[in-house]
Order: structure tokens, then sequence, then C-alpha cells
């Protein structure tokens, strides 16, 4: 107990070290007069000043001391906390300089978040992830830390803190297409998801019964799996036109959502049909075969045993393909299906830098969000059936 | 050969191993057994320094092991373990050639070597030399398992429950296996079990353990006869306690040496048990005994088994003097 | 043991030569193919994407995807061996965390995210698909060692293997195969991603698909889909047979 006083929490000096380096050589903000001039950087110890500075410092010079505090309730809890602020005063720092910039710029000028902002914010949210884990919360509780920091962003942003900073002005610039492109974007997953859910369960539950489904559809899905998106995307332009072609006033066309809704749905069989032939896979024999004893039909066998015992390994697969059909989804833009990717390549193919961030960023905030919903769905579904949580299945 | 002094183990606040001393004679077949949590593994397992001692020495030919490299001190020893722990990605000629390979033995002494250990666990060499472990049974992958430990002719054999997960029958035969190999090499073995018959069948010392403090050491008539305290009775059983008391001792022990009489002999290191199993078989009083070279030994009495010091009984000495 | 057993090797034998020869014959046999582009888009002016051959575009994709899985298995193989080392336990956590978290993020929206940082050209994708192939490669390496059955390692310290033998004779042999798939999984990633890698300005078998959507060129787009499909295919066969290889020992 006495051969380590003094260093407690190695992660968090990795953390605090690497955020120092951020915070001395690397650039907090770029600052440049207009879109397509690139910027001038704006190190920390230049725009860390005043109530603003101390804002993102305070935390900071608090987590400079999480290292060392003892792994008690109050050391991990003053080190989430430190960590979470840190993170959240780092974004209020940025908003507060990029409107001191703004002033006595022109319109155009730009300030936006370069390297070490960046290195500095996760070394933050990560420290307090970690102190969190290391208090014993579980993935959820986890999740909640992030939830939290996310909150006190989202206050800033609703509160127009941070409108001065580029991204929020590209948003400003184009309020609608973006609204759009959000609903979009969410749209063309969805309209994938009914499909695969009425295609993809009934094949699964198929893939479970009877062994020669499962031998003859996982090895086709498995390919279709290998081939790249974008692809796959081109290979159904070409039949697509064809047909549309073949059949004037039907709207089917090889560019546009149709050919994206199809090629999604292709990646998101595989897992919603292999999770669901899994799940039932693992319903424990004596389970069911009890559940006959006491004179339940198949049908009711299905409903009340079948079901809720596959449930968690199910909502994983539903898991793996909304976020994976978020991201398909944003390449889905190169064969004109709009979202979010639209903005994002619109923003590569004009060097417009803060685009590509306006497009990219909803895109992971998109999935992130969609991976946090459903694994509470899968918690409670898990904690529901008596499993311990985090002893669901992949 | 293996001396504990004071030796003293804690996992945080629970204290596994408490003050424990006691001594292993070259040769020894030394059990120890006790109630699941007892410090039974713990006291194995600290002599080959997979857990090292928090306090006290362990000292092996009077070097304290503190003071030798751990892969060294443990390539000197054999260790078997209840799930045998086989690497199943390599032959069984591989998984025995272990600690030959690491000691940088030549290949054909390695090679002549793993023929010879298969043999001795009855293992057809050809059939199984080139075999994977998921292609044994269980009481095969245990008899290589053995067979690994043996391998480079260690003087000391770590066993840690090693026939627990096998059926009766296999048990039993690796028990007599293990005992005549023991006989025949002359290894010291430190042998963690929770059966007490195994203990009583396989020991020449048995050492109780009991939250951490060894109880009693001392010989399989002397646990049965003078039992320390009464849990060292309940580990023993109070139903077949006459049973487990006649298993000691053999027949050679109480046979009438100037007797003679007719039948099937039986010999003489057949324990008493199996002696009065066979006189209810064959609806008799008296069993000729002959010794190791089929030479006439006596008789056995049924009388003799219920009382050890009846007139007649030529071994000498008092029963306690123990079997080894 | 020989007849009924050996039908799926034979047959994955075949879709991985079969692969392989598809591939070269697309990859050298593209030019050849201009009449038939010709006869089935009449309106299109070329027919053939000519600006770079295939054969360096299928070269240039590979290289970005071998160097940055090359990379990713060195480091994410490296990182998962440490943090289940005794010394490197206390990281664990903090990597699974990025790693999960990490493969939450689109690769697409990774990739993107990589030019505002390092601006455009093959490098900024080289890193980017590096990081994201990272991911599951820390993962399963971490899954893969934690799978070893802990009967095998008690044996093997007991034996007398020092930490290095048990790690290489021992532990990474037994974790091959989700090591592997870990590799597998980031390695397809990487092959679909670098053709995405066109748009921030790596030369990649995407380039054609990207020209041809922009300039509504749809054989560019089929002679770029057909290769990267095929490309990808053969490299998934070729997993399918190493990780056969590696568990042979379990096929007996």
């Amino acid at each position: 107990m006495t051969s380590r006083p003094l260093l407690h929490n190695r992660v968090a000096l990795l953390m605090v070290l690497a955020a120092a380096v951020a915070a001395v050589a690397l650039p907090f903000l770029g600052f440049a007069p207009n879109r397509l001039l690139s910027g001038r950087p704006v190190p920390l110890w230049a725009a860390a000043q005043g109530f603003d500075g101390a804002i993102a410092l305070l935390p900071g010079l608090a987590l400079l001391a999480t290292p060392f505090l003892r792994p008690t309730r109050t050391g991990l809890g003053l080190t989430v906390v430190a960590g979470g602020l840190f993170t959240a005063g780092l974004v209020w720092l940025a908003g507060a300089q990029a409107a001191a910039l703004a002033q006595g710029a022109s319109a155009a000028a730009r300030t936006s978040f370069a390297s070490g902002f960046w290195v500095m914010a996760a070394a933050g949210l990560l420290t307090a992830i970690d102190a969190a884990r290391r208090l014993g919360l579980g993935a959820i509780g986890r999740m909640a830390v992030g939830g939290a920091v996310a909150a006190l962003v989202a206050l800033q942003l609703a509160s127009g803190h941070l409108d001065a900073l580029s991204i929020l002005k590209e948003y400003a610039n184009r309020r609608e297409i973006f609204a759009d492109a959000v609903l979009r974007h969410a749209m063309l997953v969805a309209a994938a998801l009914v499909p695969t859910l009425l295609i993809g369960i009934p094949l699964g539950v198929a893939a479970h019964r009877v062994q020669a489904v499962g031998r003859a559809v996982f090895p086709v899905l498995n390919v279709v799996q290998t081939v790249p998106s974008i692809a796959l995307f081109g290979l159904l332009m070409a039949p697509l036109a064809a047909l549309g072609a073949m059949l004037p006033g039907s709207g089917i066309s090889g560019v546009g959502p149709l050919p994206a809704v199809i090629a999604l749905t292709f990646y998101s069989l595989l897992p919603i049909v292999r999770n669901t032939a899994v799940g039932l896979d693992g319903v424990p024999a004596p389970v069911r075969e009890a559940a006959r004893g006491m004179g339940l039909t198949p049908g009711q066998i299905f409903l009340r045993v079948d079901l809720p015992l596959a449930l968690p390994v199910f909502l994983s697969g539903l898991r793996i393909t909304v976020v994976q059909a978020v991201g398909l989804a944003a390449v889905a833009a190169l064969i004109g299906a709009g979202g979010l990717g639209a903005i994002m390549f619109q923003g590569l193919f004009a060097n417009a830098l803060d685009l590509v961030l306006l497009g990219a960023v909803p895109v992971i905030l998109l999935a992130v969000a969609a991976d946090a919903l459903l694994s509470i769905g899968i918690a409670a579904a898990t904690h529901s059936i008596g499993v311990l949580p985090g002893r669901s299945a992949p | 050969m293996i001396d504990f002094e004071r030796v003293t183990k804690r996992f945080g606040s629970w204290t596994a191993v408490d003050a424990v001393s006691f001594t292993v004679a070259e040769g020894e077949f030394r059990v120890l057994i006790g109630p699941s949590g007892s410090g039974k593994s713990t006291v194995l397992r600290m002599i080959n320094r997979l857990i090292p001692a928090d306090e006290g020495a362990i000292r092996i030919d009077g070097v304290d092991i503190a003071s030798l490299k751990p892969e060294e001190l443990r390539r000197r020893m054999g260790y078997v373990i209840q799930s045998v722990g086989l690497f199943p990605h390599w032959t069984v000629e591989r998984n025995i050639a272990t600690v030959p390979g690491l000691l940088g033995w030549p290949r054909a002494r390695i090679r002549d070597r793993v023929t010879e250990l298969l043999e001795l666990l009855n293992l057809d060499p050809r059939r199984y030399r080139g075999a994977y472990p998921h292609q044994l049974s269980g009481g095969q992958q245990q008899r290589v398992g053995v067979a690994r430990a043996l391998a480079a002719e260690p003087r000391i054999l770590l066993m840690d429950e090693p026939f627990s997960a096998l059926d009766p029958i296999t048990r039993a035969s690796l028990q007599t296996e293990l005992s005549a190999i023991h006989r025949r090499t002359g290894t010291t073995v430190v042998f963690v079990t929770h059966d007490m018959d195994e203990a009583l069948r396989l020991g020449d010392s048995i050492a109780v353990m009991d939250h951490g403090r060894l109880i009693q050491c001392a010989t399989p008539l002397d646990i049965l006869t003078r039992p320390a305290s009464p849990l060292v009775r309940d580990l023993v059983g109070r139903e077949e306690w006459g049973l487990k008391r006649l298993a000691v001792e053999t027949v050679g022990d109480r046979a009438r040496r100037q007797e003679s009489v007719t039948g099937e002999p039986l010999a003489a290191e057949t324990p008493l048990h199996r002696a009065l199993s066979e006189m209810v078989a064959r609806g008799t009083e008296r069993l000729p005994v002959v010794d190791g070279d089929g030479r006439p030994a006596g008789v056995l009495h049924l009388s003799d088994l219920v009382r050890p010091t009846s007139a007649g009984t030529v071994s000498g000495g008092p029963a306690a003097s123990g079997t080894a | 043991m020989t007849g009924v057993g050996m039908a799926p090797r034979d047959f994955l034998t075949d879709r991985l030569m079969l692969g392989l020869v598809v591939l070269v014959a697309l990859v050298l046999g593209m030019p050849s193919l201009k009449p038939l582009f010709a006869t089935l888009f009449p309106r299109l002016d070329r027919p053939l994407y000519e600006a770079e051959s295939f054969v360096s575009l299928t070269l240039d994709h590979m290289a970005l995807v071998g160097v940055s899985s090359l990379a990713a298995i060195l480091l994410g193989g490296g990182a998962g061996i440490a943090v289940t080392r005794p010394w490197g336990r206390e990281f664990r956590g903090l990597l699974e965390t990025v790693a999960t978290m990490g493969q939450t993020f689109p690769p697409v929206a990774v990739l993107a995210l990589a030019v505002p940082v390092m601006g455009f050209g093959p490098e900024p994708a080289l890193i980017a698909l590096t990081l994201y192939a990272l991911l599951p490669v820390v993962e399963n390496t971490v899954a893969g060692l934690d799978g070893v059955p802990a009967p095998v390692l008690d044996s093997a310290r007991g034996l007398g293997m020092g930490p290095a033998e048990m790690l290489f004779r021992v532990e990474l042999p037994l974790a091959a195969p989700v090591i592997l798939a870990g590799i597998r999984t980031a390695v397809i990633i990487n092959v679909g991603t670098a053709a995405i890698a066109s748009t921030v300005g790596a030369k990649t078998l995407g380039l054609p698909i990207i020209v041809g959507l922009n300039g509504s060129n749809q054989a560019y787009v089929i002679q770029g889909a057909l290769i990267v499909a095929a490309l990808a295919v053969v490299i998934d066969a070729g997993f399918d047979r190493l990780a056969g290889w590696l568990t042979r020992w379990s096929q007996r």
C-alpha cells in the first residue's frame, strides 16, 4: 500500500501529458480571413485569457492533479468532473475566442478548431470515461458521462455562444439544406430498415429452423458484405437505369434514393439474419422443452420463450445494422441519394473544409446516438430476462 | 527435500496460508487434503513459485527458492493440474516435449523420451504421438498431462487434483499407474486432492489443511486411527471407516506366516479390504498368501482383519508403524 | 475425412483461384473490353477509362490498403498485447473504450475528417485508413488473448515457460484465429474506404467510379466497381484460406 504513494492513475497521467504537449506545441484554433485561404494558427496561450480562459483552464489545472488522486469514490468522481468540464470548457473557450476574432474582421473570416483542440478535448473526455469505468460504472453509466459533456456543449450551441465558429457559420448559411439533409439521411436508413426487417427476420427464423437455409443464405450475404459500398452502388446503377428506361413513368432510376435503399438493404440483411438465427439458436433447449412440457402451444413458445430470450442478440444485430447504415447512407450521396454525405462530399470536391465538417460531424453524431440508444435498449432487454448486462452476445 | 518454514500467503485481507511449516522427504508421496478454500492448492503452487510467499521461507535441498529464477525452478519440477491444460495446437509429442525443448535437449533424446513416456503411461506411441489433444478422451489427455510433467525427469512432481475430473474407473487405473511410477522412479510427489479415499490410497503421508492452517500431518494409518480433530474425522467419514482402515494395510502385514492352505492365493501387497471382499465372494474364512516372487507367505484369517495384533501376526511391531 | 470433409476446402480453393483469375483478367483485360462498353453505352464518347491504367490503379489501391493495414496490425496488435500484460492492464479500459467508440464512427466520416486536419492527398487517406483499421485489430487481439483457456496458461507457466515463450508459443498461436478475424474485418473495410479515398485525393480504384459519377459516365463506374468488388472478394477468400490454415490442428 505504501509502495506507490504518489501516482495512482497512469491513464490520467498519459492523457494529461498528451493534453499538455498539445497545449504547448499544437495550434488550438485556426483563423483565416476567408474560407478559401489557409488559416494562421492560434495557440492556446494566446486564446486562454480572462474569464473565458479560466473556464477552460481551471478544470485543466484540476486535471493536472488527477493522476495523483487516490482511487476513492471522491478521487475518481473529481477526475470524472475535471475531465468532462475541461472538454466542455475548451469548447466554450473556442467559441469565445472565435467571437473575439470575428470583431474587426470581415464577415467571411473563419475560425475553426485545430489539432490542439481535438487532442485536448479527446484527452479530457477519455480521462473522464476511464475514471467512470474505475468507479465501476457500466457501459450505460459511461455513456451518461459522455452524454453530460454533450449536453454542456449543446447548451452552448443553443445559447449562440458558438455561433462565430466556422462550422456554425456554414450551418447558418445553409440552415434549411442542413435540416433537409439530416431528415433525408434518417429517411434513407429507415427506408432500408423496412425491407431489411421484413425479409431478414423470417429468413433468420428459417435459418434457425432449417440448417440448409443458413448454409445457402449466409455465404451469399457474407460475399455481399465484403463488396465495397461504392462498388455495389455503382454496379446497381446500370441495371436500374436500364429498368427505368424499359418502364418509363415508373420513377425507377440508376441514381437517387432507390439504388441507395436497395444497396443499404443488401448490407443490412447480414447482421439481422445472422443475429436472429444466433439469438434463437442460443435459447437453451431445456427451457423450450420445459415450456412444451407445461403445455404451451408452438405459437406461445415462440412469443413467450424464444422472442424475449433471443431479443438482446437480435437488438445487437439491429444496432450493427443501423450504425453501419448511417455510414453507408453517407457514401450513397455519391449516387445522388442526398443526405449528410451530400454536404460532406460537396465540401471535399469544393475544398471547403468547414463544409466537410458540417457533413461529417453530424454523420458521426447520428451513428453514436443510434449506437447509444440501441445499447440502452439491449441493456433493458438483457436485464428483463435476468442476465447480467455485458454478458450479452455480440 | 522440500521445507516450508512458517510460510504465509494473503490475498487482500484473506489469509490463504497461515504460518505453515512442514517437510517432505526425498522420494516421499505427500498428499495435501482439505475442504475447498483450505489453502492446499496455494501451498502446492507456492512450491514452484506460481504464487509467491508473503512471509516465511520455502527451501528445496536447503536452497531458498526465492533466490532461484522461477522459470528454471519450474523446469526442474513436473506440474499436473485438474483441467490438464494440454496445448491444444500441439501434437501429443510436442506437448510432452515441452520442458525438454525448453531445456534444449537434443532432438533424438527428446524423441526417445517421448516414446518411453507414452509406453510408461500405456499409450501406443505409434497411434498417439501425432494426435492432437482434442482427439483424445479425458483419461488419455491426463495420461499425456502426466507424461508431459515427467518428461524432463523431474525430482519433484506437483499434482493439483489431477484425477478429480475423471470417471471412477479411469481414475482408479491412473491412480494405480501413478503409484507404480512413483515406486519405480522414486520421484518426490506432492499431490493435492479433496478425496480422502484417494489420499489414503496414494499417500505415504497425508497433510490435512483447514482455513490455511496445517491440522495434522501423519501416515494414512494415523490419520484413520488418531485423527487430530473432528474435521479430520469428518474427512475420513464414519460410515465406511472400517473398510478404509483395512485399505491402508496389506495382506502381507497380517498373514500368519507358518500356516498354509490350498486355494487361489492373494499377493502380499493386496490391501486388506480387497482380501475381505475376496473372502465374502469365495465364502471362505482363510486365504493363502504369496509374496512378490510367488512363494507361499502364509494364511490370512478372517479374524485377523478384526484384531490386528492377534496371535500369529509375524510382520512384527504395532500396526501404527505405518505402511511405507 | 476425405470425401465429404474435403468438399468445402475444394470449394474454397476454387473460390480463391476463380476470384484471382477473374481479378487478373479484369485488371489486364479491361482495355480489350472497350468495344463491349461502346456497344452497351453507345452515347458515351469515351467508353473506357484511360486516364490511368487499371494496373497502376489496382497496385496503388493495394499499396494503400496494404501499408495502412500493416501499420494497423503492428500498432493495434502491439497495443492489444500490451494491455493484456500485467504491466499494461491499467490501460486496457481506455483502449477498449476507444476501440468500441471509434468503431461506431462511420469510416467514410473518419476519412472526410482527415482532410480538414491534414489536407488532401494520399497521406491523410493513409492515416485515416490506419486509424480505422486499428480498432478491429485491437479489439480482436484483446479478445483473442483473453480467450486462451486459463488452464493452458497455468500449465505453460507451471512448466517453466517465460513470458516471451508463453506469448509466442502458446498465446499468440491460440489467439491467432480471432486476431485474424479482426485483421480481415479491418482489411475488407479498408478496401472499400480506399475506393472512397479518391474523393480526398488518393489515386485508387475508386477514381474511375468518382470520375464516372461526376461525369455521368456509367461505363467508368462499372469498370472501377467490378475491379474493386473482385479485389475485395479475392482478399476475403484469401483470409478464409489463411483462417483454415491457422486452425488446421483443430480440423483433424
